[in-house]
C-alpha cells in the first residue's frame, strides 16, 4: 500500500479512537445534569449518590479520551502537510478556539465538578456540571466546522500568492461558522451523542437489575437514560435529514454512493437493502419533493440539470477546468510580467472552484467505495432503528412496571451499547468515506494533500498507535467495568 | 486584587484537596499522565515532526504551490 492510504488508514483510525469517547462524553454528561437537577430540585440525597456514580463513570471516560483529538493535529502537520498549509488560515481560528475554550471550560468547571461536592453550594455545583457538558458540546461544535467547512468549503477565498485559502473578512469567518453542512453535521453528531450515554445508561441499569442489585436506582437511572436516548433517536433522525438534503445539495456523489444508484432520476427509490426499495423515497428524502431529481453515479460523471434547472457540468469538463486553473496557478507564481500575471489570475479565479479536478486521472477517481458506503449507511440507519426500539421499550417497561418480566429487553439493552457505538462509527465512514477522494470538497484530493513521506514511516506510527490505543482502551474498559462491578454508592429503600 | 486572590486561592485548595483526597481517581491521573508523556515527549518529539517544519511562511508557501502545480505522484513510492 503506498503512503496516501497508509495516512488515511491511520487517521481513520485516530478519528475512530477518538470518537469512542466522545459521544459518550456529550450523551452521560446531559443524563448527570438532569440526575444533578433533580437532586437540587427535590433535594434528595438519592439523586445526588445517583449523579455522582454517572459522574465517575463520565469522568473515567474522559480521563481515557483527553488528548485522542490532539494526536489527529500530529497527523495534520506531519502526514497532510500540503493540506494543512492550504487550510491553516480557515482552520486557525475554529481550531484555536475550540482548544482554548475546552482548556479553560474543562479545567476549570470539570474539577468543580469532580473535586467541589464540599467546596461549592449544590447549586453553583449544579451549573458547573451542566457547563462541563455544554463545554464539550461546543468544543464540538468548532470542530465540526472545521470538518464541514472540507465538506462544503465556503466564506473562503484562494490566494495564489500564499497558496492557501483564506477568509478576508468577518462576513466571511460568518459563513464560516454558519455553514449549514456544519449545522447540520454538529446537531446530528451531538444528538447521537445523546443516544449513547441514554443506550450507556439504560444498558449499565439493565445489568444491575439482571443481577438484582441496586435496582430502585437502576430503574430510576434507566428513565432518564432512556428519556435522553428517545429524544436524541427522534433528533438523530430530524438531523440526518437535514443531512441528506446538504449531501444531495453539495456533496451529490457521496449520496449516491450511499444508496448504491448508478443512474438517478425524478421519483427516484430508496433502496433499503439490495432488491427490496421504497418507490419514490429517495426523492422525498433527498428532495423534499416525490418527483425531485436525484442524480446517480453516472448522471454525476456525464453532466446534469439540477432541481434549480443549473446545469451541472461532467466530470471530464470539471477537469479541463480543473486543469485550466493549475496551469493558471503555475503562470501566476512563476511570471514577473504584472500583465501576465493579472490574466493568469482571472482565469484562476474563473476556475478555481474545480481546482482539485485536475488533479484526477480519470472521471471516474471522484466515485467513493460505493459497497463500503453503501453498508455502512445501512447498517448506520439499521442499529440507529433498532436502538432507539430498544429505549422505547425501555421507557415502557419502567412506566408499566414490566422490566421483571421482560428479561430479554435487559440483554438487548447491554448488547445495544456496544451496537450503537458501531452506528455512530458507521455514520462517520458514510460521512468520510464517502466523499473520497476529497480532503477538500472539489479542491484537493487525497494523493495531492498529502506530505512527501515514505509509507513505512507512516506504517510505523500506525503500528505505534493501534498498539498504545489498545493499551488505553484495555485499561479504560477495564477501569470502566471495576467501577459498574463496585456499584453506586446508594442506600436502597426497603421496597425497591 | 482581593477578589482574583480569592479566586486563586479557591482553585488551589480545589485541585491541593481533591488530589490529596482522591481514592479510585488516583489511577485514571496517572492514566493521563502516562498519556500526555507518550504523546508530547515520544510522539510528538521523534515522530510527528511537522513536515515544513523550519521552513518560512513563503517557503511554505512555495512548497505547497510546487505540490498543487507539479503534484508528485505519491503512488509511486511503494514500500
Amino acid at each position: 500500500m503506498d503512503v496516501v492510504v497508509w495516512s488515511r488508514i491511520q487517521f481513520a483510525m485516530t478519528a475512530a479512537y477518538h470518537w469512542l469517547f466522545v459521544p459518550l462524553t456529550l450523551g452521560l454528561a446531559l443524563v448527570m445534569a438532569i440526575m444533578e437537577t433533580l437532586y437540587v430540585v427535590k433535594k434528595d440525597q438519592f439523586w445526588k449518590k445517583t449523579a455522582q456514580f454517572w459522574i465517575k463513570l463520565f469522568a473515567i471516560n474522559f480521563a481515557v479520551g483527553i488528548a485522542t483529538g490532539i494526536i489527529l493535529e500530529f497527523e495534520f502537520g506531519t502526514n497532510w502537510s500540503n493540506y494543512s498549509w492550504m487550510v491553516g488560515d480557515m482552520f486557525g481560528a475554529p481550531l484555536a478556539i475550540e482548544g482554548i475554550l475546552a482548556f479553560f471550560m474543562e479545567a476549570t468547571f470539570f474539577a468543580v465538578m469532580f473535586f467541589g461536592w464540599n467546596k461549592v453550594s449544590p447549586k453553583f455545583h449544579l451549573a458547573s456540571t451542566w457547563l462541563t457538558g455544554i463545554g464539550a458540546t461546543i468544543s464540538a461544535y468548532w470542530i465540526l466546522v472545521a470538518n464541514g467547512w472540507m465538506q462544503n468549503p465556503v466564506g473562503t477565498t484562494f490566494n495564489p500568492d500564499t497558496v492557501r485559502s483564506e477568509m478576508a473578512s468577518a462576513a466571511a469567518f460568518w459563513e464560516v461558522i454558519t455553514n449549514p453542512v456544519a449545522v447540520s453535521k454538529f446537531c446530528h453528531a451531538v444528538t447521537s451523542g445523546w443516544v449513547t450515554g441514554g443506550i450507556f445508561v439504560v444498558g449499565v441499569s439493565a445489568w444491575y437489575l439482571l443481577k438484582n442489585r441496586h435496582n430502585n436506582f437502576a430503574k430510576k437511572s434507566m428513565l432518564i437514560g432512556a428519556i435522553v436516548g428517545l429524544v436524541g433517536s427522534g433528533a438523530v433522525m430530524l438531523t440526518g435529514d437535514s443531512s441528506g438534503i446538504h449531501a444531495a445539495e453539495f456533496q451529490p456523489m457521496k449520496l449516491a454512493a450511499a444508496e448504491g444508484l448508478q443512474d438517478g432520476g425524478r421519483g427516484a427509490a430508496f433502496t433499503i437493502v439490495p432488491g427490496i426499495k421504497v418507490p419514490k423515497m429517495l426523492s422525498i428524502l433527498a428532495t423534499h419533493d416525490i418527483n425531485g431529481f436525484v442524480p446517480g453515479i453516472n448522471d454525476i460523471l456525464n453532466g446534469y440539470t439540477d432541481n434549480n434547472g443549473n446545469v451541472v457540468p461532467s466530470v471530464a469538463e470539471k477537469m479541463q477546468k480543473g486543469r485550466l486553473a493549475l496551469d493558471a496557478l503555475a503562470v501566476y507564481r512563476e511570471t514577473d510580467d504584472p500583465m501576465v500575471k493579472a490574466m493568469a489570475k482571472a482565469v484562476l479565479d474563473e476556475n478555481v472552484q474545480y481546482m482539485g479536478y485536475g488533479h484526477l486521472e480519470k472521471p471516474e477517481d471522484v466515485v467513493p467505495p460505493v459497497g463500503v458506503v453503501f453498508w455502512a449507511f445501512r447498517f448506520m440507519i439499521g442499529l440507529g432503528m433498532l436502538t432507539a426500539l430498544v429505549l422505547l421499550l425501555a421507557l415502557i417497561a419502567v412506566w408499566k412496571d414490566k422490566l421483571g418480566a421482560w428479561k430479554w429487553l435487559l440483554y438487548a439493552a447491554i448488547i445495544c451499547i456496544p451496537l450503537t457505538y458501531l452506528c455512530g462509527q458507521c455514520g462517520w465512514i458514510v460521512a468520510e468515506v464517502g466523499r473520497q477522494p476529497w480532503t477538500i470538497q472539489g479542491l484537493l484530493p487525497v494523493n495531492v494533500a498529502i506530505s512527501s513521506l515514505s509509507a513505512g514511516a507512516v506504517k510505523t506510527t500506525f503500528f505505534i498507535f493501534l498498539a498504545v490505543f489498545a493499551l488505553f482502551l484495555a485499561i479504560e474498559i477495564r477501569i470502566l467495568v471495576r467501577a459498574i462491578g463496585k456499584g453506586p454508592d446508594v442506600v436502597e429503600p426497603l421496597d425497591a | 486584587m482581593g477578589k482574583r486572590k480569592g479566586i486563586l486561592q479557591f482553585f488551589a485548595s480545589l485541585y491541593g484537596d481533591g488530589f490529596r483526597n482522591m481514592t479510585w481517581g488516583k489511577p485514571l491521573v496517572w492514566l493521563i499522565l502516562l498519556k500526555l508523556f507518550i504523546l508530547f515527549a515520544i510522539l510528538r518529539v521523534f515522530f510527528f515532526k511537522p513536515a515544513m517544519s523550519g521552513l518560512t511562511d513563503k517557503e511554505k508557501s512555495e512548497a505547497v504551490g510546487q505540490a498543487l502545480t507539479k503534484p508528485q505522484d505519491n503512488t509511486l513510492k511503494l514500500e
